[in-house]
């Protein structure tokens, strides 16, 4: 019997066993999924009760932490200066609704516990200090995102402005915005409150037009369809035909024409600098979709840009018919791109064909200022020097005698592109105006969006480019 | 049966120091707790310390006069389980908001330790209970069954272990697994030959007797009754788990154990099927994130457990408020998160430590039942313990059972004090030293059998100056009750027991022994090879002792059990002798390393 039971015992053991080894698996196997795991409402707190980094625009600090004052429980309170001018950027920090955007994607960092930071936290703990979360540097400059914001006022779309050499983004507005401190609060109640009424209400404040958001580029796309004509060893002077309108092949429906191009013959300057929808629809044709598309790839369409704050990829059609094609080469049908795939679009040209890779995050600060990480700059060719400089001729063109003259500023070098995108001739929907100007060198993309609060029609030209020229003159 | 049995060593002070020791480790979670949370040891903490390490040492005392030899470590795990339990409630009371639990938990653990004093004076032999096989068998059932009654059994978090008589609940599973252990074992005891008998032989199981098989479908179709009407996995798994060990234990035959879980798997398999709330509990328990609403219990102990990481957020410094029921199913989610994942282990290999202790009782005790009785009470201790810490720590589906002596609830608290308490009297008269047994009404009949009375150091100097006298009129240590019952001076040898410190000799009393003609002149003695039922201590080796002449004081040690001691060199000193035989039951792999 003494046998038996010394086999209970070892099975006993065993079983024992068993436990101690599931739980040395739920420390080593599932901590990590389990820590990040959205519903680990302790993981949160504990965050909570960190000195959070800040969030800096230059030396301006958009996102802070403070001790708390009010009754909760929570050590500190995040603020939010001019929350909705840098809502796009920051993005909120909520107990109850998790995070977004920057506070998002750097949170490791803000918090402290990435793994560049483990041992200065071993240090702060051990010695009885409060560990502090690390400052993130973005590349938004105040003036210029004040001065985007006071240039949309009254519209609704998104303004991105950035360094053609470096990719670095210098302006960032969506409207409309919202404020992150009303979800920041610690009365948890009214947090509640503030989310039903952001999230229900029509115009959409936490949607970010500016990089996650795509939408029709219209005749800015046209800028696209140009460059891969040069690369195929057309030039500035290359006549293209531009009929007044022409058919859609395989249906009834026609193309035409919203400018006078003359309805022969152009140059495909001219056709970009007039805005000839039927000559553009006719190069794309002769192009090919692969050769479009290809280019459009090239520029950045259909792979997500900005990480940071999520950004999303533009997408050009997979498969395209003719008519589908025409459609397209002139930024309609399914193309659809983020005001930052345009902005995008003409600092590569502005860079002599070179594409900077966008960025947000300049560099991360520990609390020591010492520097845990520092942006490098990374550029992809996409187009010759040649063609990048005919387009930049061919784009000044459209400012001082074509669509964008509202853009034009006396003694600076100044191209540009309109478009505006409809859903049927009588009705446009999005207007928009991509351009740059030298000395300094910057990129803006204006897009502006019609809604029930402005029916009047807009236009790329007429609307848009004012605004983006306002946002030219605040960066001189 | 073996009749040869070590005594032990009474280890008061052992049991004393351990006690403190383990109430120590509740203490100091109480004290940290107060450090922790409000930068101050709590103010009522010399009333605390008093009282509880007041309770420690009455515990000891009552333990030490009523049962001397009992295990000593077994009433200090307890306490260090209670202690901790204490303190982890303590500190759900100071976040809950609720009214306090500490003190009524406190209340009953004094009722249970006024329980475990009152059993281990009283009673003083556990082979009482072998006579009432149905009327234990009856009163276990109707306790497991006791849920069911409408009005009586209440259902908590959709399992109905519990039932709740005026305004107290009450969990019948707790006492029913005392009272079916003594039931299984007092049948068993009985009919172990009957069991053991093959039956048919299919695909090369010997399979037992049809006959014999009631008993095992009667526990099969309860187990099942308790998994679809109580809902619950874990109360079916411990008492239908508990019976197939102790009817393995009892037969030898594993086929009984293969015939279970064959039986358990198809039982299970069908249940699942028909009754879609233990499925339920199994989708919690597998993916527990796609029931965010539901499954919280075990994603908020995952959470908290991961957490407080390897070594917990500290006490006083989790969030339990955030797990449902963290005071009672889920306490061992609650402390691991504060004292980490090395805490929770810590705890768990005490609770293993306890059943290791239970089964060793188990081990030495003689009697087949009390054999029985000890190992059922320690597996059905083990196997709740794992139910309810593996379901909590997703080894398992979540059961309802209580976490031993760390739950909120008297009725627990009760329930697991009478089962140390019985564990305790098994164990004081497993290891007392068994010469009253001798000289007992059965004792003497026992032909040929050994009988071995041993000593610690402090009572051979006792008997040096005549304080203590021997029980028995012997000559020597090892004794061999000739058939005409006289007694037969023998070898000297090592029992081969850890806290043996010398054999003796003890003088002869008046009168005299006389060796009788049959076994005389024995010089040397050959060894009495031990009886093949007995797993009796190695035969002593033939040492050239002179019959007549009674050993000496330093008497040669012979290896026993395989295991060397060192030897005082006398006068009689066989010189190096063979490694007694090996029997390998005697092996003690199982239960030496604890002693």
């Amino acid at each position: 019997m003494n046998k038996q039971i010394r086999h209970v015992g070892v099975f006993s053991a065993l079983m024992v066993f068993a436990l101690l080894a599931n739980l040395t698996y739920i420390d080593l196997g599932r901590q990590a999924s389990l820590e990040a795991n959205p519903y680990n409402v302790r993981a949160r707190q504990a965050e909570f009760d960190v000195h959070r980094g800040q969030i800096l625009a230059g030396d301006t600090v958009i996102a802070d932490s403070i001790p708390s004052t009010d009754q909760s429980s929570f050590s500190f309170q995040r603020v939010y200066a001019n929350g909705p001018l840098y809502a796009p950027v920051t993005g909120f920090y909520s107990y109850i609704y998790g995070s977004s955007r920057i506070e998002n994607s750097y949170n490791s960092e803000l918090v402290g516990s990435s793994s560049s930071q483990w041992l200065q936290n071993l240090i702060d703990t051990t010695s009885g200090r409060t560990p502090q979360g690390a400052s993130v540097v973005t590349t938004i400059s105040p003036t210029l995102q004040q001065a985007a914001a006071k240039a949309l006022q009254g519209y609704d779309g998104a303004i991105v402005a950035m360094d053609p050499h470096t990719g670095a983004v210098l302006a960032m507005v969506t409207s409309p915005s919202y404020d992150p401190n009303l979800l920041a609060s610690h009365d948890l109640g009214a947090v509640q409150t503030s989310w039903q009424q952001l999230t229900t209400d029509p115009s959409n404040p936490m949607t970010d037009r500016s990089t996650r958001e795509i939408y029709p580029p219209g005749s800015t796309f046209k800028l696209i369809v140009a460059s891969a004509a040069l690369e195929k060893g057309y030039t500035p002077d290359t006549m293209i035909d531009t009929p007044s309108s022409v058919q859609l092949p395989g249906s009834t429906s026609t193309l035409s024409n919203s400018s006078d191009c003359g309805n022969t013959q152009v140059t495909l300057a001219r056709a970009l600098q007039l805005s000839c929808n039927t000559a553009f629809a006719n190069l794309g044709v002769s192009l090919g979709a692969s050769t479009v598309r290809a280019e459009a790839e090239k520029f950045g369409f259909d792979s997500p840009h900005l990480p940071e704050v999520g950004g999303v990829a533009s997408t050009f059609p997979a498969t395209l018919d003719n008519a589908q094609l025409m459609m397209s080469s002139i930024g309609q049908y399914d193309v659809a791109a983020t005001p930052l795939q345009m902005a995008m679009v003409v600092s590569t040209l502005v860079n002599g064909g070179q594409q900077a890779d966008p960025y947000l995050v300049q560099e991360v600060r520990a609390p020591d200022l010492s520097v845990l990480y520092e942006h490098q700059n990374k550029v992809t060719p996409v187009v010759s020097a040649s063609t990048a400089q005919s387009m930049q001729d061919m784009m000044v063109q459209v400012v001082a005698n074509g669509t964008g003259t509202a853009a034009r500023i006396p003694g600076v070098t100044v191209g540009g592109k309109s478009g505006t995108s409809q859903t049927d001739a009588d009705n446009p929907d999005y207007a928009w105006f991509v351009c740059y100007a030298l000395n300094p060198d910057i990129v803006v993309s204006v897009f502006l969006q019609r809604d029930e609060k402005t029916p009047v029609n807009l236009w790329g030209g007429a609307n848009a480019a004012p605004v983006a020229k306002e946002v030219l003159q605040a960066s001189r | 049966m073996a009749a040869t049995v070590q005594g032990y060593r009474i280890r008061g002070a052992t049991q004393l120091i351990l006690i403190l020791f383990g109430q120590s480790i509740g203490f100091a979670g109480y004290i940290l707790t107060g450090l922790f949370r409000d930068n101050a040891v709590p103010a009522q903490w010399p009333v605390l310390a008093i009282c509880w390490y007041g309770l420690g040492v009455l515990v000891h005392i009552g333990a030490r006069i009523a049962i001397p030899y009992a295990d000593p470590v077994i009433l200090p795990i307890t306490l260090a389980l209670t202690g901790i339990g204490l303190a982890t409630l303590h500190r759900i009371d100071l976040t809950s908001g609720t009214s306090p639990m500490l003190g009524n938990q406190f209340v009953a653990l004094v009722i249970g330790v006024a329980l475990l004093l009152v059993i281990v004076f009283l009673v003083k032999d556990p082979r009482r209970l072998k006579g009432y096989p149905f009327l234990l068998s009856a009163l276990g059932f109707l306790l497991l069954l006791l849920p069911l009654v409408p009005h009586l059994g209440t259902e908590v978090y959709g399992s109905r272990i519990w039932i709740s008589v005026g305004g107290f609940s009450f969990q019948p599973a707790e006492i029913a697994k005392i009272v079916l252990a003594a039931s299984f074992a007092a049948y068993l005891a009985d009919k172990t030959e009957v069991l053991a008998l093959a039956g048919r032989r299919i695909l090369g199981l010997e399979l037992p007797r049809m006959r014999d098989m009631g008993p095992v479908i009667l526990m099969w179709v309860l187990s099942l009754a308790i998994m679809v009407f109580e809902n619950d996995l874990g109360t079916s798994l411990l008492f239908f788990g508990l019976f197939v060990m102790m009817i393995y234990v009892a037969t030898a035959r594993v086929s009984w154990i293969i015939l279970g879980l064959i039986l358990f798997g198809a039982g299970g398999a069908f249940v699942l099927k028909f009754a879609g709330h233990v499925q339920r509990r199994i989708d919690f328990w597998l993916h527990p994130f796609d029931f965010p609403n539901d499954a919280t219990q075990i994603i908020q102990a995952q959470f908290g457990l991961s957490h407080g990481g390897l070594l917990g957020s500290g006490w006083g410094l989790g969030r339990p408020d955030l797990i449902i029921f963290s005071y009672s199913d889920m306490i061992s989610a609650a402390t691991g998160e504060e004292i980490g994942i090395v805490g929770l282990m810590a705890i768990i290999v005490l609770y293993g430590l306890l059943v290791f202790r239970g089964l060793k009782t188990s081990l030495v005790a003689t009697d087949i039942f009390v054999k029985l009785f000890a190992a059922g009470l320690s597996f059905a201790f083990l196997l709740q313990t794992f139910a309810i810490i593996g379901g909590v720590t997703r080894l398992l589906p979540l059961t309802g059972l209580t976490t031993p002596f760390m739950s909120q609830g008297g009725s627990s608290m009760i329930a697991n004090w009478i089962l140390v308490a019985t564990l305790l009297v098994i164990s004081n008269q497993a290891r007392r030293p068994q010469l009253q047994a001798a000289v007992g009404p059965e004792g003497v009949t026992a032909l040929g059998e050994e009988y071995t009375q041993v000593f610690s150091t402090r009572e051979l100097a006792q008997i040096g100056t005549g304080t203590i006298r021997p029980v028995l009129p012997i000559a020597t240590q090892q004794v061999r009750l000739g058939a005409s019952g006289n007694v037969v001076p023998d070898d000297n040898e090592w029992t081969g027991n850890d806290e043996l410190t010398q054999a003796v000799p003890v003088p002869a009393p008046e009168p005299p022994v006389v060796p009788t003609p049959a076994i005389s002149p024995p010089a040397p003695t050959p060894a009495v090879p031990p009886p093949a039922s007995s797993p009796a201590v190695p035969a002593p080796a033939p040492a050239p002792v002179p019959a007549s002449a009674p050993p000496v004081f330093s008497a040669p040690v012979v290896p026993g059990s395989g295991v060397t001691r060192p030897t005082s060199p006398g006068p009689t000193a066989p010189g190096p002798t063979p490694p007694a035989p090996h029997d390998p039951e005697e092996d003690d792999y199982f239960g030496r390393g604890m002693d």
